[in-house]
């Protein structure tokens, strides 16, 4: 079954039909020729499907396309359209990085994950739940920890991350 | 094809950082892989395939039903072995699918689902109904089934191998260390899953097959399907311009190559997208062997070694052959007088295994580094000093001179950099709070390999710009930059100048980028190509001329004994309430020629260490003992290595150039950083708590105990 669907994806907006088995990803990977976001599990284990959806990190294979009538999604993609992102820039100067195919899911947790911590979200590492979070190495592994990169690349990914939360 | 000699390069943009070639595009997403083309690159209104599996391990199709699936709204087709196109060649059972209705293992293609959408095909594949008659099957490695005797293995090795009289040393041995250690089926799992998007067109009676593919070597795709679809090589196309890892899964094509070029046989021009799900993947893709490696160690009483025997016991598939090399590093490792090695495999009815990263190296010295040092704590040695005692002055296995073995260099330098001369001998001496902890060490080593058959063109473009193409392939390695890095210094240009293209068949010939080659094979084909063009061209060549080239065959390489060498050092702590192992240190010192770009380099060896550790403590491919299959098919149940787990890691290398194996001094990187990081693990986990484990992954169950460990 077909349902009427409009998304806003990195400022453009589209308005299509889509068959209500349709996950998120595979709406922008299929239908929207929307790559950025990756498909690693598709179980929601590997995170390199990660966007920004209403501003938030989220998992675009673990949720059906029209449960999010009117959303608005950014992916790795979009946070480049005016010029590499801070996260972005970080990651090329520290070889966060080998394949690339984790990378774009990694950039948007890292940008949801650096917001996060601005608002005060503790994580399971956190030792004060209501003061100020200290996005220390630890807690930047941890907040990290829902994105896989099999190349390995998260000592490069750590230090980028730590440059951007100093900043 | 031009023969040149490929003479060393001078060294400028060589040994430089340079940025990656196609950072923005990766960091942005919009690198495109292989199921990421458009219309753009001839995709147009693709179909896409799903895949349906065997549930039986050894038996027959007896019927295929596919009312069901064909009337689900967006089905096209059903395949299955009664319709399936005929291939020309079937010597290759992994490839050979929907051919009969044989089953080999549980998992195996028997139909193909075609569809308008992904939606349709994956729920019609869900609706196909398989009969299958079952035969009796045997699935599980067992010390007593593992008894053939492979003719080779892995890649043309010698299966066993016998020097001295290994059975009167070990009577004579002052220590003996004999032990069996054991390395569990490990999967690749590269991030992005194998895909592959396939079309077919004529042209006059001449059939073209183009393919975009998530592969380690785009002509060995071509080269091992055309005889099998009865073409030339030439009529087959196949582009990889950019593939999410691969760590040796991707080297060769797997069946689902083949399921969607014969789904895309049958469209009439439609092109085909096949992308393997993750649980696929762990029947279908390749994966490491288990391996038993029974090992003896008979040595002086000081530690000096007169007999090393390791024989390895694993696994093959009924339906083609794969013998892991474990054996292959104990050979020349470490001098004695009296060896001994043997493989032998179970020939079982289970998915067919492949290379893994480091095939050989890393099982096989898992066992041989933590047997060392177990003699170590025998002799009451300490494991470097043990490690320098053995140090051989030729190569053991083929008494050549080794080209610059730098082992004890590597195991100095790391230790004065780990802090090693602080260490206390004994284990379970330190306790911190509740964590008791260790250190412990291990050697890595990896050939050098550089293929042949590869060959590069270089072309003017005026102003002193240069097109540069081989058929190379950058899984991650960083090989697009280090290639621009080679071609700039051979022809004394910036890389800036230099336009690379790579990972097309239309391109001269390369090599699979595996077993630590592809930098080596590649890079000097290139220099070859650049210092024939100099000398048929000229320094300011016009515009438009060109030369391809080969590099000519090296005689030095049947005179020396080319391997890299390094040490890897790993502090563990093991929590004496629950047994949690934690790795806050793991460092690497490597030997392995000069370093191209230090920053790709550097994110190879923290890889390789990366994914040492991830074996040492978490990866383990469940069986289920019935049917053979893997129930832990996914990246939640088999973990790898998530960012949590990895503390502090680092690497070095020493300054060094192999002038005698590549025109470059490079000698290969890709491997070596997974070899011994497991071993050192474990000596580390050994250390801190004197519990011995001798068998991977190593987890809390190996140590807990109700009042502690």
């Amino acid at each position: 079954m077909d349902m009427h669907l409009t998304l806003t994806v990195d400022g453009e907006e589209h308005s299509l039909d889509v068959d209500t088995r349709t996950t998120l990803l595979d709406t922008l990977r299929e239908h929207l020729g929307v790559t950025s976001p990756k498909k690693g599990c598709d179980h929601g284990q590997c995170g390199s499907c990660t966007v920004l959806l209403d501003g938030r990190r989220h998992l675009t294979c673990l949720s059906l396309a029209v449960a999010h009538e009117g959303a608005s999604v950014e992916t790795a993609s979009g946070l480049a359209t005016d010029g590499l992102h801070p996260v972005q820039q970080a990651f090329l100067e520290h070889d966060g990085y080998q394949c690339g195919y984790c990378t774009p899911g990694q950039v948007c947790s890292a940008v949801g994950m650096l917001r996060e911590a601005t608002e005060g979200h503790p994580s399971h590492v956190t030792a004060d739940l209501i003061g100020e979070v200290d996005l220390d190495d630890d807690e930047i592994r941890e907040r990290m920890s829902g994105n896989l990169c099999r190349c390995g690349a998260y000592v490069g990914i750590l230090d980028a991350l730590r440059e951007c939360a100093s900043q | 094809m031009t023969e040149q000699v490929a003479r060393p390069v001078k060294i400028r943009t060589i040994g430089r950082r340079t940025d990656r070639a196609d950072g923005v595009e990766k960091v942005t997403g919009r690198a495109t892989y292989a199921v990421e083309h458009g219309v753009d690159d001839g995709v147009v209104d693709p179909l896409h395939l799903w895949l349906v599996q065997s549930t039986v391990a050894k038996g027959r199709v007896s019927a295929v039903r596919a009312e069901a699936a064909l009337s689900h709204p967006g089905v096209v087709a059903v395949i299955d072995h009664t319709n399936a196109p005929r291939l020309h060649d079937t010597d290759n059972r992994e490839l050979a699918i929907l051919q009969d209705d044989r089953v080999g293992f549980r998992g195996q293609i028997v139909a193909l689902v075609l569809a308008e959408t992904l939606e349709a095909a994956r729920q019609g594949a869900a609706l196909v109904e398989v009969d299958q008659e079952v035969d009796p099957h045997e699935v599980e490695l067992t010390e007593h089934n593992a008894t053939y005797r492979p003719e080779t293995v892995n890649p043309d090795m010698d299966t066993d191998t016998d020097e001295g009289d290994v059975d009167a040393a070990f009577a004579q041995a002052d220590v003996v260390v004999d032990h069996t250690y054991r390395t569990p089926y490990e999967h690749n799992n590269p991030l992005e899953a194998h895909a592959t998007t396939a079309w077919w067109e004529s042209d006059g009676g001449d059939e073209r097959l183009t393919m975009f593919d998530s592969t380690q070597g785009v002509h060995g795709v071509a080269q091992s399907l055309a005889p099998m679809l009865g073409l030339a090589p030439g009529q087959i196309r196949v582009r990889a311009p950019y593939v999410g890892g691969g760590f040796g899964s991707k080297g060769e094509a797997h069946a689902h190559v083949m399921a969607a070029v014969l789904a895309a046989r049958t469209t009439e021009g439609r092109p085909v997208k096949l992308a393997v799900t993750r649980q696929q993947m762990f029947a279908l893709t390749g994966y490491r062997t288990a391996t038993i490696s029974h090992i003896r160690l008979g040595a002086s009483a000081d530690g000096r070694l007169d007999a090393i025997e390791h024989i390895v016991q694993e696994q093959t598939s009924t339906i083609r052959e794969f013998a892991e090399q474990t054996a292959s590093p104990t050979r020349m490792m470490y001098a004695a007088p009296n060896r001994r090695t043997r493989h032998r495999l179970a020939r079982l009815d289970v998915a067919v295994p492949s290379w893994m990263r480091a095939p050989g190296e890393m099982p096989g010295m898992f066992a041989q580094e933590v047997a060392m040092d177990e003699l170590a704590v025998s002799c009451g040695v300490d494991p470097i000093l043990l490690r320098e005692l053995n140090e051989p002055d030729t190569d053991p296995e083929t008494g050549l001179p080794f080209n610059n073995r730098r082992l004890v260099d590597c195991l100095r330098h790391g230790a004065e950099r780990f802090g090693w001369a602080a260490r206390n001998r004994e284990p379970r001496a330190t306790r911190d709070g509740e964590w008791w902890v260790g250190t412990g060490v291990a050697s890595a080593t990896y050939p050098a390999n550089r293929m042949p058959g590869n060959a590069a063109r270089v072309r003017s473009l005026g102003d002193g710009r240069y097109a540069v193409a081989i058929a190379s392939v950058d899984i991650g390695t960083g090989a697009r930059t280090v290639l621009s890095q080679i071609a700039a210094d051979a022809l004394d240009v910036e890389p800036s100048a230099i336009d690379l293209e790579v990972a097309d068949t239309r391109l001269p010939a390369a090599t699979v980028a595996g077993g630590s080659s592809g930098t080596s094979s590649w890079g000097t084909a290139i220099v070859a190509a650049a210092q024939r063009f100099r000398k048929d061209h000229g320094d300011s060549a016009e515009p438009g001329l060109e030369t391809t080239a080969t590099p000519a065959d090296d005689p030095a390489e049947e005179r020396l004994s080319f391997h890299s060498f390094g040490a890897v050092f790993a502090e563990a702590r093991v929590n004496h309430w629950t047994g949690e192992i934690r790795v806050p240190r793991l460092f690497g010192v490597y030997s392995v020629g000069r370093v191209i770009n230090p920053m790709t380099a550097r994110s190879q060896f923290l890889g390789g260490l990366v994914m040492g550790l991830s074996a040492g403590l978490f990866e383990d491919s469940y069986r289920d003992p019935r049917l053979g299959h893997v129930v832990t098919q996914d990246l939640a149940t088999y973990h790898v290595a998530a960012h949590a787990d990895v503390l502090d890691v680092d690497a070095e290398w020493l300054e060094e150039s192999d002038d005698t194996f590549t025109p470059m001094g490079s000698r290969g990187i890709g491997e070596i950083g997974i070899v011994g990081t497991a071993a050192a693990v474990a000596n580390a986990t050994f250390h801190a708590t004197g519990t011995r484990v001798r068998s991977l992954p190593i987890t809390v169950d190996d140590f807990s105990g109700a009042d502690g460990i």
